[in-house]
């Protein structure tokens, strides 16, 4: 785990509940905009405020869009049955969601990570949105509020929940199953995916046990994170409150939870006890989803590649692997390092260079230019430091990477020059020269500075750190 | 006393003289406000006239009419709708005080449909407390009267649509029907009433009591005017997804088809062999009704539903579980009644207790037990395996049977007060029609003589699930026999 272990003999246990509204034109049973940001109780009508005699008509986009997340998620697409959840709450117009149940849009799939760990998908769910309430006064929960306002606009919103198996263990898999699951989405245009716009809602089920067992100990579900950082933070927080819980002879109870970004803990929200049972039951209003094999194999047929296979494909390509190049994936840079890579560009050095000097886009960058300026570089004819210079002007205005770098004056330094600047410099500073000598790395940076300064930035770093080393050991 | 109208005009009558001019909406529409304010205080069918608003459409109509426009088969019809159908900018109350005040911003479908076709609304109508009742004792605004006989109940819990039609404030009204509502009222006021085939008939703007058995249908002096009400309101609409994709069926052009040859089966179960306490008077009305149909023609023979025993107990899992849903959002947040409280919680308990009438607390606390976690696989999961199984068996039935026939109401119009104490009694009302909702198949009451205390008994003809021609068939054929029997009689 990346942010702070467990205590040894504990192992973390994660599930994740992730809410996505899906990028349609209209609400999932009405004609209403599916818009956010608009004023106020502007996008409703009869039917998305639950006005008495309403009735819902299923949007087949929605219906379409859960099906394709489905589907890039590896799962069955089955007949399924809308269902009631039967719960009073002011923001919810019917006082019920209408959601699915026992008979699921989409069944078991999976979902592998970047590093090859695969995380169980239990079911991914078709439901409605509720609507938005913001409580004033008091600690802006209801139970103190002096009053609260309802927006409906978001009521009847469509969302797909996705529901893992609670099979991830430390932190970073948690972290980089929610980011993998966005990439997904927005690969698919199935949803926008913003966690901060409330377009991606992710809900933490964290519980602990002894490293070893394979139990399901009692698990508190984390509401309120509205980022990965956070969500990871707060997964964090909550293990070790159940640790302590443990340690003291304690245990948690089973409760909803809200991580307090500001403070850095969890506090507990509503109860749950009396909405324990939601009665849930087939909604009579709506028929069942009976998807045909060709809708579904025409989903299958229209699927862009996806994260996963992208980074497969460009490792392969790279000669790298996956995890290599997942940032490159992230990034949408994959068909330009492919391109680069088939003129004939190096994977090592076209993966480097994407990551670490073009994080801001290519800008005016061919492929063609970038696989010329990453033969150079391995050829020797431009040092990283020159590499880099070169590129930044290629994004900038473009054109090739032989005339820029001519146009620079830069050209590969002839290793004797060099070994006639370092030993002078050698000559010229004893002191420092014995404590590196010594092992004192931090002189080393000394060194290498004024060679750069004499040399204007011309001279090859890892070469002098090479001179340097050999200097050493010879004296 | 009886408010009783005598020899009414027809809807087909009043449609057919408006539009050739014989006569215009206007006075057709103040013969029937007349009627209205001659009795409506007594018979209290009614929660709404729209005296003025009636007039006025009559007078657009006739406008319409004399530039030469065709202004739809059911031309200056005076009309009612139940006060659970929503209408845009008219309050609509379910009779409950907890809606009291709230003016839909919409229409119901069948409102649309109906003043596309010409007909006038003259008003809403009482109603049992959100539907949930078979004697309209259950409103909140009190209950409706008999109009044959004001000492006695109009049925439910469509009694005020019933109501409106015998006493002669309008030609037709729709009523909706859950377990009876529409066909128990009818024989009780001694009208044609129809529960069409579950998705015949759109719900869009009906306010839910139970989604899956309820339905929307026409009340009338004649099968024939039933007819097309029928066809006026039904066909797809793609506003409610349970609605049938397919056009409304021509029903008028059927009813003159007679009986010759139709098979026609007599439901044991409710003709004294399984299910108790149908009266004799009524019996013998039905077991009439079969003879006089075999005279006509028609090949009778009994036939057995052995679930129709347990439709009742079915139906009272059923209904409920789904009004526990439905009337859920009757909260105080929105819109009508709201009783403050500490807290939303408070506020929501306060509103609900304040506003919902006791037979519909009743309802909901049954339905909320049913669905409840622990109960679902005993109560509502066997109650829908039992309509799975009702549904084959009438299935079964209708291999052998064009319709079938039973009576509608096991007893006549009964006093006020006679079974407000007892909910069981007042459930056993629905017996013979409950089975037709728990399988979606349509189903009629049409008027059949009279019983031992002079009120109006109606007999009941199913049929299978869109086969509402036949039974519209049978129907006249009944209604034909029964004049011929009251001819004889007299």
């Amino acid at each position: 785990m990346s942010e702070s272990d467990l205590p040894e003999g504990w192992e973390l246990v994660v599930g994740l509940e992730v809410h996505v509204e899906l990028a349609t034109n209209t609400k999932l049973f009405c004609s209403c905009p599916n818009m956010f940001g608009d004023e106020a109780n502007t996008n409703v009508c009869p039917t998305c405020l639950g006005l008495p005699g309403s009735l819902p008509v299923v949007n087949e986009q929605a219906v379409h869009f859960a099906m394709v997340l489905g589907r890039a998620l590896g799962c069955t697409v089955q007949p399924s049955v809308f269902a009631r959840k039967n719960y009073f709450y002011p923001d919810m117009p019917k006082d019920y969601q209408v959601s699915q149940y026992d008979l699921p849009t989409n069944g078991e799939g999976a979902l592998e990570l970047p590093d090859g760990y695969v995380v169980g998908i239990e079911r991914a769910h078709i439901e409605e949105d509720t609507g938005k309430s913001t409580h004033v006064g008091g600690d802006g929960r209801i139970s103190g509020a002096d009053y609260s306002l309802v927006d409906y606009n978001r009521a009847g919103v469509p969302l797909v929940e996705v529901v893992s198996r609670p099979n991830m263990h430390t932190i970073e898999h948690a972290k980089a199953y929610v980011s993998e699951l966005r990439d997904i989405l927005l690969a698919t245009g199935v949803s926008d995916a913003k966690m901060e716009e409330g377009s991606m809602r992710v809900d933490a089920n964290v519980s602990v046990r002894p490293t070893g067992s394979t139990e399901l100990r009692t698990r508190c579900e984390i509401k309120n994170v509205n980022s990965i950082r956070s969500m990871g933070r707060a997964i964090d927080y909550e293990a070790h409150r159940h640790i302590d819980l443990y340690n003291n002879n304690d245990a948690p109870r089973q409760e909803t939870r809200h991580w307090d970004e500001a403070n850095g803990r969890t506090r507990p929200g509503r109860s749950k006890e009396d909405a324990d049972d939601y009665r849930y039951f087939a909604e009579p209003d709506l028929l069942p989803l009976d998807p045909t094999a060709a809708e579904i194999a025409a989903i299958d047929e229209a699927m862009p590649a996806l994260p996963q296979q992208r980074r497969r494909a460009l490792a392969e390509a790279a000669g790298l692997v996956p995890a290599d190049v997942a940032l490159v994936v992230e990034r949408n840079q994959d068909e330009l390092a492919l391109a680069a890579l088939a003129a004939g560009a190096g994977g090592a050095g076209v993966v480097k260079h994407l990551i670490n000097n073009l994080a801001d886009g290519a800008g005016q960058l061919t492929p063609e230019a970038f696989a010329g300026l990453v033969s150079m570089e391995t050829r020797g004819d431009l040092s990283s430091t020159q590499a880099k210079t070169v590129l930044a002007e290629l994004v900038a205005n473009g054109g090739q990477p032989a005339d820029v770098a001519a146009g620079l004056g830069f050209e590969a330094m002839d290793t004797s020059e060099l070994e006639i600047l370092v030993d002078g410099l050698i000559a010229d500073n004893p002191d420092e020269w014995g404590r590196f000598c010594e092992g004192d790395k931090k002189i080393q940076g000394f060194f290498v500075g004024q060679i750069m300064k004499a040399t204007k930035g011309q001279a090859d770093g890892k070469v002098v750190n090479q001179l340097l080393a050999s200097r050493a050991s010879s004296s | 006393m009886s408010h009783a109208v005598d020899n009414p005009s027809t809807a087909i009558e009043i449609a057919q003289a408006v539009a050739s001019g014989a006569t215009n909406a206007s006075t057709v529409m103040d013969e029937h406000l007349a009627r209205i304010e001659a009795s409506e205080t007594e018979v209290h069918a009614f929660n709404l006239v729209l005296a003025d608003q009636a007039r006025q459409h009559a007078d657009a109509l006739d406008a319409r009419i004399a530039a030469g426009e065709d202004v739809g088969p059911l031309a200056g019809v005076p009309i009612a709708l139940k006060d659970n159908m929503c209408t845009r900018g008219i309050a609509t109350t379910c009779s409950s005080r907890i809606l009291e005040g709230w003016e839909p911003p919409y229409n119901a479908t069948v409102a649309d449909r109906l003043a596309n076709a010409g007909a006038i609304l003259v008003g809403k109508t009482n109603l049992d407390e959100f539907a949930m009742g078979s004697s309209t004792e259950n409103s909140a605004f009190g209950p409706t009267k008999n109009p044959h006989d004001l000492s006695r109940v109009p049925g439910g819990s469509s009694g005020g649509s019933a109501a409106a039609v015998a006493a002669g404030y309008v030609a037709a009204s729709l009523g909706s029907d859950t377990g009876g509502s529409i066909r128990q009222p009818a024989a009780l006021c001694g009208v044609v009433g129809v529960k069409p085939t579950y998705g015949a008939v759109s719900r869009y703007g009906l306010i839910a009591f139970a989604s899956s058995l309820d339905q929307i249908g026409p009340f009338t002096h004649t099968v024939a005017d039933a007819a097309l009400v029928h066809e006026v309101i039904g066909g797809h609409d793609p506003l409610d997804s349970t609605s049938i994709p397919q056009p409304a069926p021509a029903l008028t052009e059927v009813l003159d088809r007679g009986v010759d040859g139709l098979r026609v089966g007599l439901i044991d179960e409710m003709m004294g062999h399984g299910i108790d306490g149908i009266s004799a008077d009524v019996l013998a009305r039905t077991n009439e009704a079969a003879e006089a149909l075999a005279a006509a023609g028609a090949k009778v023979d009994r036939v057995s539903i052995p679930a129709s025993i347990y439709g009742l107990s079915s139906y009272y899992l059923v209904a409920p579980a789904e009004a526990s849903s439905n009337l859920s959002r009757y909260d105080g947040v929105r819109y009508g009644l709201r009783e403050d409280g500490a807290n939303v919680v408070e506020m929501n308990t306060a509103t609900r207790t304040a506003g919902f009438g006791d037979e519909v607390k009743r309802r909901i606390m049954l339905g909320t037990y049913a669905l409840s976690a622990g109960y679902y696989d005993a109560y509502y999961g066997k109650a829908q395996r039992l309509r799975t199984l009702l549904a084959q068996e009438f299935n079964e039935a209708y291999q052998r049977f064009d319709v079938l026939l039973s009576p509608t109401s096991p007893c006549t119009a009964f006093a006020f007060g006679d079974k407000t104490a007892d909910p069981m009694a007042m459930y056993l009302n629905d017996v013979c029609t409950i089975p037709s909702n728990l399988s979606g198949d349509p189903a009629m009451s049409v008027p059949f003589g009279i019983g031992d205390d002079g009120m109006p008994v109606g007999v009941q003809v199913l049929a299978p699930a869109t086969h509402e021609p036949v039974m519209f068939q049978v129907a006249a054929e009944v209604e034909r026999l029964a004049a011929e029997a009251k001819g004889a009689a007299q």
